[in-house]
């Protein structure tokens, strides 16, 4: 349980990203939370949120800025640094692989930051794994319309059934070890240079 | 022959990565066995904590980044030494056309002076302070950066106190242009293309550049985890010979366009060529339509551009001492002494036999023109390496240098 409620502060570009982290935070109790997507007047938020955890993606550019601002900012009244445990390189080591970076300020003990940093390292990876698996879903739709339209090509100007262009197309890639989807392409590219747009 | 070196490296999108980024993509490194993968990076923290946790064994740094690191300055410092320097000069200071109407109008010229440029920055510093106006907002990139150094030296030479007469914030190098345009900074000092590309949107104009500043000045580095180096001397001499004949390449102007072309590819800085020749030939738009050379104004070879010089590191911790980043003390000066490792560039292309400078240091600011030293190997040329206010730096009397600096 948390005992004094800690102000976090999540920055990060992602909105998505953002709102699974926030939605961690509050699950695991955290009541202060407030998310930022765009750091333009960032110094202002931090003076008026006070907060003790800011978590940073680590693609954010602005992460130099930030580190600097934390350090000499009149807006930050405690300095606020990158949360390290020199005990556990492991844990650091999970949040660069992760993408993510905690900071705190000045005097905060090492294990109230701890699972934060532990629940913001999961969802990232989470979400990571989750934009991998949308794109893989994406070209995976991708490849499907085009072996569609190679099919198509196929049937006009061969004459063939739907299943034998399909046929065709599959011994062609398994004949030259190529995938299905790249046969297609080369066909549907062929198609586009040498007659009018082919299209089912 | 000895099986592959593996050596992953870091680099911010800056041209001068470009000896790193050759090194891999013309197959500098290839021919020296070392299969060499580079990633780009968005920011000097992250290419500071990927060296720190082992992701990266080298990277592209700022000159006085790994001084910072062993000085403890970092939150994520691991052992960090510089056995190879990636270039001399290439940054200029830009202003907003505001800016440089109102210097202008207090005898600013279109040359690249630095005296005269200050002294008319003071004068509208000066005006506008009268006038009860806020104070004017400079970015550099990093804090411990030569961009910081250089530009907080320029305005105390000519009499302005950077840390209370301006504000100085940090921006990231891609978004300086864009920031001078809206006007949340009024002027930057940063590496090109980003100079340029300000000049070239109509938003900024280049009022001095870092090889007048003090030429054949350091800038960026090789920064190697040093528990690395230790285990690896062998992969670490195979890169440095990889970065020697990619330095020389790069200097060769019969390569810069195809040089421009590389670092404009997809995942190395992704802009035209055409905007990355100025730093390249030295042949500069100001804005505004005016037009200068600058005899080296970025050196990726020539004047031992490559050689990790004591005394360049021990300037930039001059430097930190002076705007408060670091205490003076014998201690941390013999931290900043050991960081730069001419001992390590000197036995790795000892077999080529090259020219070497013989010393580890030099009077920095001391030769008024192009001087050949003596060094093993063939001639050498050195310098000229004047500081603008013709200030001269003596590694061997630091406390003095020290003692005599205007901390403003």
């Amino acid at each position: 349980m948390v005992r004094t409620s800690l102000a976090v502060l999540v920055i990060d570009e992602n909105r998505i990203r953002a709102a699974i982290i926030e939605a961690g935070l509050r699950e695991a109790g955290h009541e202060r939370v407030t998310v930022i997507h765009d750091v333009a007047g960032i110094a202002r938020r931090i003076a008026e949120i006070e907060p003790d955890v800011i978590v940073i993606d680590l693609e954010n550019p602005n992460r130099d800025m930030l580190e600097n601002m934390f350090q000499l900012s009149r807006a930050v009244k405690r300095p606020i640094a990158m949360f390290v445990d020199r005990s556990d390189q492991a844990s650091i080591e999970a949040a660069v692989d992760a993408g993510v970076s905690a900071y705190v300020v000045d005097g905060l003990r090492q294990e109230r930051v701890k699972p934060i940093l532990d629940m913001a390292v999961s969802r990232f990876n989470a979400f990571s794994r989750m934009a991998r698996e949308l794109e893989e879903a994406r070209s995976e739709l991708e490849s499907r319309k085009v072996i569609d339209r190679a099919k198509g090509i196929l049937m006009k100007s061969r004459g063939l059934s739907e299943e034998a262009a399909y046929t065709l197309l599959r011994k062609t890639a398994m004949n030259q070890n190529r995938k299905i989807s790249d046969i297609a392409q080369s066909l549907v590219t062929a198609a586009g240079l040498l007659g009018p747009a082919e299209d089912e | 022959m000895s099986m592959g070196h593996q050596i992953t490296a870091g680099f911010m999108p800056l041209f001068d990565s470009a000896v790193l980024v050759a090194a891999g993509e013309m197959g500098f490194a290839a021919r020296e066995g070392v299969e060499l993968t580079l990633h780009r990076e968005t920011s000097w923290a992250n290419i500071r904590d990927r060296i720190a946790i082992g992701h990266f064994h080298l990277a592209h740094m700022l000159g006085p980044m790994p001084l910072a690191c062993n000085l403890g300055l970092t939150p994520l410092a691991s052992e960090t030494i510089v056995p190879f320097s990636l270039g001399l000069g290439g940054n200029c200071i830009t202003v907003s056309n505001a800016i440089w109407a109102g210097m202008t109008a207090h005898g600013a010229e279109p040359d690249l002076d630095p005296a005269r440029a200050g002294a008319a920055l003071g004068a509208l510093i000066g005006e506008r302070a009268a006038a009860g106006r806020e104070p004017l907002r400079f970015a550099v990139v990093h804090p411990h950066s030569g961009h910081n150094y250089e530009l907080r030296y320029w305005l105390a030479a000519c009499g302005i106190d950077p840390s209370r007469q301006i504000e100085i914030v940090i921006v990231p190098p891609p978004f300086m242009a864009d920031a001078l345009a809206a006007g949340r900074i009024d002027g930057f000092c940063v590496g090109e293309p980003w100079n340029s590309t300000a000049v070239a949107a109509g938003t900024g104009r280049i009022v001095t550049v870092k090889a007048r500043l003090w030429r054949n000045s350091p800038e960026k580095v090789i920064g190697v985890r040093k528990a690395w180096a230790e285990e690896n001397p062998d992969a670490l001499s195979a890169l440095l010979r990889a970065l020697h004949h990619s330095a020389r390449w790069c200097q060769d102007p019969a390569n810069h366009g195809e040089l421009a072309a590389v670092m404009a590819q997809a995942g190395f800085l992704e802009l035209p060529s055409k905007i990355q020749m100025p730093i390249l030939t030295g042949h500069l738009k100001l804005g505004g339509g005016a037009e200068l050379a600058v005899d080296d104004f970025f050196l990726t070879f020539d004047k031992a551009a490559n050689f990790p010089w004591k005394s360049h590191a021990l300037w930039f911790y001059t430097q930190m001492v002076r705007w408060g980043h670091v205490a003076h003390s014998p201690e941390n000066l013999a931290i900043a002494r050991d960081c730069y490792r001419p001992d390590l560039y000197r036995s790795a292309l000892k077999p080529l036999g090259v020219a070497l400078p013989g010393a580890n240091s030099k009077v920095e600011g001391a030769l008024a023109k192009a001087t050949a030293v003596g060094a093993t190997g063939a001639g050498l040329m050195l310098g000229p390496d004047g500081f603008f206010d013709g200030q001269i730096f003596d590694p061997d009397k630091i406390d003095a240098y020290i003692a005599g600096q205007k901390a403003g």
